[in-house]
C-alpha cells in the first residue's frame, strides 16, 4: 500500500490486527443486532434516572419560573449560559473530528468520526435546554428568538450577538444532522440487508432511503460529504465565535476581549476531543472493539489536546497580560479578583485542569494507555466546565457599584438541570449505541488493505 | 408473495476491486449506457473506467449558498433598515458589519439543505426496490463484494453477448438479474 502523504497514520497501522469486510461488519453490528448486554441496562438504567432528574428540574422551572435558580442581580447569567457553553463546546470536536480532519485527509479520523458527529448532535441538543429555559417562557421563546414580529411589528435586532447566536446554534445543528445523517445511510442499508426479520428490514430500509451501493450515487453523494466537510468547517469556527461574542461584544470587564472568538474555539475543541476520549474509551471497552478504535487512535487525540491545552493557557496568560498592559482598573480589577476574589477555587480548578495536569500526556506512555490518561481526560471536562463557570460568573459578580456586589450560588434545581443534562446527553448516547452504526463502516471498508483497485492509488 | 421471477439483465459478481476496474473500462468501451456499479464502499475512481461524468451537486450548493447570503441581507437591512428601522445606540440602520453573522450562518444554512436534498435527489435515492434484492445479491454487495449489474433495456443488451463480455473482462461469476413479478412490491 502506498503511504498517503499528510496523513499520521497509514492504513495497515489503522488497524490492530489484519481484519475483513465481513469481520468489520460482524463487529460492529452485533450491539444492534443482538440484545443489549446487562452493563447497557445497567447504564441505562443510571443515566435514566438523572434523565428523569431532568425533566423535574424543567418541570419545577417552567411551572415556578427561572426564580428556582440561582441567579441574582448581577449574576443574571449563573449555570444555565455556563451549561449552555459547555455543551456546545463539547460538541465541537465532533465537527472538527468529522470536517476538518476529513479535509486534512487524516485517515485515523474514520474509526471515531461517526461517534464523535454523534456526540456533536446530542451536545448541542442538551446546549439548547438551556438558554431555551433561560427565556423563561420557552412556550413563547419562538417570538423572540426567530425573526417573527412581536405585536408591534417588532422585529428582533439582528446587531445583537443573542439574535445571531439563534442563527449560529439552529444552524450548526441542522447542518450537523445532515451531515451525520448523510454519513449514516450507507451503514443504514448494510445493517439493512443483514436484518433478519422484516419489520427491522422495513424500519432500517426506510431509514437507508433505500440506498443500494450504485457507483453513479456514489459519485454525487462523496461530492456531497466533501461539500458538507467543506461548509461545516468554517460553520463550526464561527459557532463557538459567535458563542464568545454574547460576552465579547458587552462592555462587561473580563468579558470584552478581542482574543475570545479564537479562545472560544480552542477551548471548545479541547473540551471536546476530552469528552470523546471519555466516552471512546468505555465505548471501545463495552463493544470489544479496540482492534478498530486503538491507541493509536488515543495517543493522536492526546496530542491535539496538548496542543488545544497550550492554546487555552496562553489565552488565560494573554488575558491577564492585556488587562494589565491596557492600563483599564475595572479590567484589572476584574482578572485579580478572579485569581484571589471569592471564587478563586474556580480559577486555580480550571487553570490545573487545564493546563497544568493535561502537560502529562508528554509522557508517552500515558498518553497510549487508557488507564493512565482517564483521570487526566476527566479533570479536563472539569475543568473546561469551570472555565465556563470563571467567565460567566466571576465577571458579572463584580459591578460597577460595589453596592450590587453579590455572590452566585447555585440551586437544587440548577444542580438538577446540570446533572439532568448528563442524563439527557447519555440517555441519548446509549440509545445511539443500541440502535445504530457507532463506527462509520462504509468508509472504515474503503480505508482496508486492498480495498481500492491498486491504480487509484495516488503515488 | 409470489415466487415468480423474470430476467432483467445480467450482473457480475467481484471479489476484487482491480477486476471490477477493468471490467467496468470494457463495459463502457462496448458502448452500453443503461448500467452499474454497485459496491459497499466508495472506490476511487471507478467513474473514470464507467465514464460516469462528475458530479454537478457542488454549482447547486453554490447557487443556493448565495440566495442564502441574499435572504440574510434581506433579512437583516431589510427589517431592521427599512421595514422598521431601529436606532440602536445611534448606529447606522444598515449596519452591515453587525448583519455579518446572519448573512454566513444563512449562507451555510441554505447551502447544506441544497447539499442534503441534492444527495436524495441525484443518488436516485427513496426508490425502494432494486433487482439486487430480489436476486438475492444486495446483502452481498452490502457487505464486501461487488456487483456489475447490466439492464436489459440496454440498446446494446444481448444476453448471450453481454454475459460473455463480462466473462471476457475477468468475471468468474456471471448470473441473471432477477426481479420478482408482483404487483405490490414490498418496501425493499
Amino acid at each position: 500500500m502506498s503511504k498517503t502523504a499528510g496523513s499520521l497514520l497509514s492504513p495497515p497501522e489503522l488497524f490492530e490486527r489484519p481484519i475483513t469486510a465481513k469481520e468489520l461488519d460482524d463487529n460492529i453490528y452485533l450491539p444492534t443486532e443482538s440484545f443489549p448486554t446487562k452493563t447497557w441496562w445497567i447504564a441505562m438504567t443510571i443515566s435514566g434516572i438523572m434523565l428523569l432528574i431532568f425533566g423535574l428540574s424543567v418541570g419545577h422551572t417552567i411551572m415556578v419560573g427561572i426564580g428556582t435558580w440561582g441567579n441574582n442581580n448581577p449574576v443574571g447569567w449563573g449555570w444555565a449560559i455556563t451549561n449552555f457553553v459547555f455543551w456546545v463546546g463539547i460538541g465541537h470536536a465532533g465537527t472538527l473530528i468529522s470536517a476538518i480532519l476529513f479535509l486534512l485527509r487524516q485517515k485515523w479520523r474514520t474509526g471515531i468520526a461517526r461517534f464523535a458527529e454523534t456526540m456533536t448532535i446530542f451536545a448541542v441538543i442538551c446546549a439548547l435546554q438551556f438558554p431555551l429555559l433561560h427565556t423563561g417562557r420557552p412556550w413563547l421563546a419562538m417570538f423572540w428568538l426567530l425573526p417573527y414580529p412581536n405585536d408591534q411589528g417588532i422585529y428582533p435586532n439582528f446587531r445583537s450577538p443573542l439574535a445571531w447566536d439563534v442563527f449560529a446554534v439552529s444552524t450548526y445543528f441542522l447542518t450537523s444532522l445532515m451531515f451525520w445523517y448523510t454519513g449514516l445511510i450507507p451503514d443504514f442499508a448494510t445493517a439493512r440487508d443483514r436484518a433478519k426479520n422484516k419489520f427491522r428490514k422495513a424500519v432500517l430500509g426506510v431509514l437507508s432511503f433505500g440506498w443500494n451501493g450504485s457507483h453513479r450515487a456514489w459519485v454525487h453523494y462523496e461530492k456531497a460529504y466533501l461539500l458538507f466537510a467543506g461548509l461545516s468547517t468554517p460553520l463550526v469556527l464561527s459557532v463557538h465565535s459567535i458563542v464568545s461574542f454574547d460576552f465579547a461584544v458587552s462592555v462587561i470587564p473580563g468579558w470584552h476581549t478581542t482574543i475570545f472568538p479564537p479562545y472560544f474555539v480552542a477551548g471548545a475543541v479541547f473540551s471536546g476531543f476530552a469528552m470523546v476520549s471519555t466516552l471512546i474509551i468505555i465505548l471501545r471497552k463495552m463493544f470489544n472493539m479496540s482492534h478498530i478504535i486503538t491507541d493509536n487512535h488515543l495517543e493522536l487525540m492526546n496530542k491535539v489536546v496538548i496542543v488545544t491545552s497550550m492554546l487555552v493557557g496562553y489565552a488565560y496568560a494573554m488575558e491577564f497580560f492585556i488587562a494589565w498592559y491596557s492600563g483599564v482598573v475595572y479590567e484589572q480589577f476584574a482578572f485579580i479578583n478572579r485569581m484571589t476574589g471569592p471564587y478563586w477555587w474556580a480559577y486555580w480548578s480550571m487553570v490545573f485542569c487545564n493546563v497544568v495536569f493535561p502537560q502529562l500526556l508528554w509522557i508517552k506512555k500515558i498518553r497510549r494507555s487508557a488507564v493512565l490518561m482517564y483521570p487526566i481526560i476527566i479533570l479536563i471536562n472539569v475543568g473546561m466546565w469551570f472555565e465556563r463557570f470563571v467567565i460567566t460568573v466571576t465577571s458579572l459578580h463584580r459591578d460597577y457599584l460595589p453596592s450590587s456586589w453579590d455572590y452566585f450560588s447555585p440551586t437544587i434545581t440548577d444542580i438538577g438541570m446540570f446533572v439532568g443534562s448528563w442524563g439527557l446527553f447519555l440517555t441519548l448516547m446509549l440509545l445511539f449505541c443500541r440502535f445504530f452504526p457507532v463506527v462509520a463502516v462504509a468508509e472504515i471498508k474503503a480505508q482496508l488493505p486492498n480495498a481500492q483497485p491498486d491504480h487509484g492509488g495516488h503515488h | 408473495m409470489s415466487n415468480e421471477q423474470k430476467q432483467v439483465g445480467v450482473v457480475g459478481v467481484f471479489d476484487d476491486p482491480n477486476v471490477l476496474y477493468k471490467a467496468a473500462e470494457k463495459v463502457r468501451d462496448a458502448g452500453y449506457q443503461k448500467w452499474d456499479c454497485h459496491t459497499p464502499y466508495p472506490i476511487h475512481g471507478l467513474e473514470k473506467a464507467m465514464g460516469v461524468k462528475d458530479s454537478f451537486i457542488p454549482y447547486l450548493t453554490m447557487g443556493a449558498a448565495f440566495c442564502g447570503l441574499i435572504t440574510a441581507i434581506t433579512l437583516t437591512g431589510g427589517l431592521n433598515a427599512w421595514y422598521y428601522p431601529i436606532n440602536i445606540g445611534g448606529k447606522a440602520l444598515f449596519s452591515w458589519q453587525a448583519f455579518v453573522p446572519v448573512m454566513f450562518e444563512l449562507f451555510v444554512l441554505f447551502a447544506a439543505f441544497t447539499t442534503f436534498g441534492s444527495v436524495i435527489v441525484f443518488c436516485k435515492l427513496f426508490r425502494w426496490h432494486h433487482p439486487l434484492h430480489d436476486s438475492g445479491l444486495m446483502a452481498d454487495v452490502m457487505c464486501d463484494k461487488f456487483a456489475l449489474v447490466i439492464n436489459a433495456e440496454d440498446d446494446k443488451y444481448k444476453e448471450e453477448a453481454t454475459k460473455r463480455l463480462l466473462e471476457k473482462a475477468g468475471c468468474s461469476d456471471v448470473r441473471p438479474l432477477m426481479e420478482n413479478v408482483e404487483e405490490d412490491g414490498g418496501l425493499v
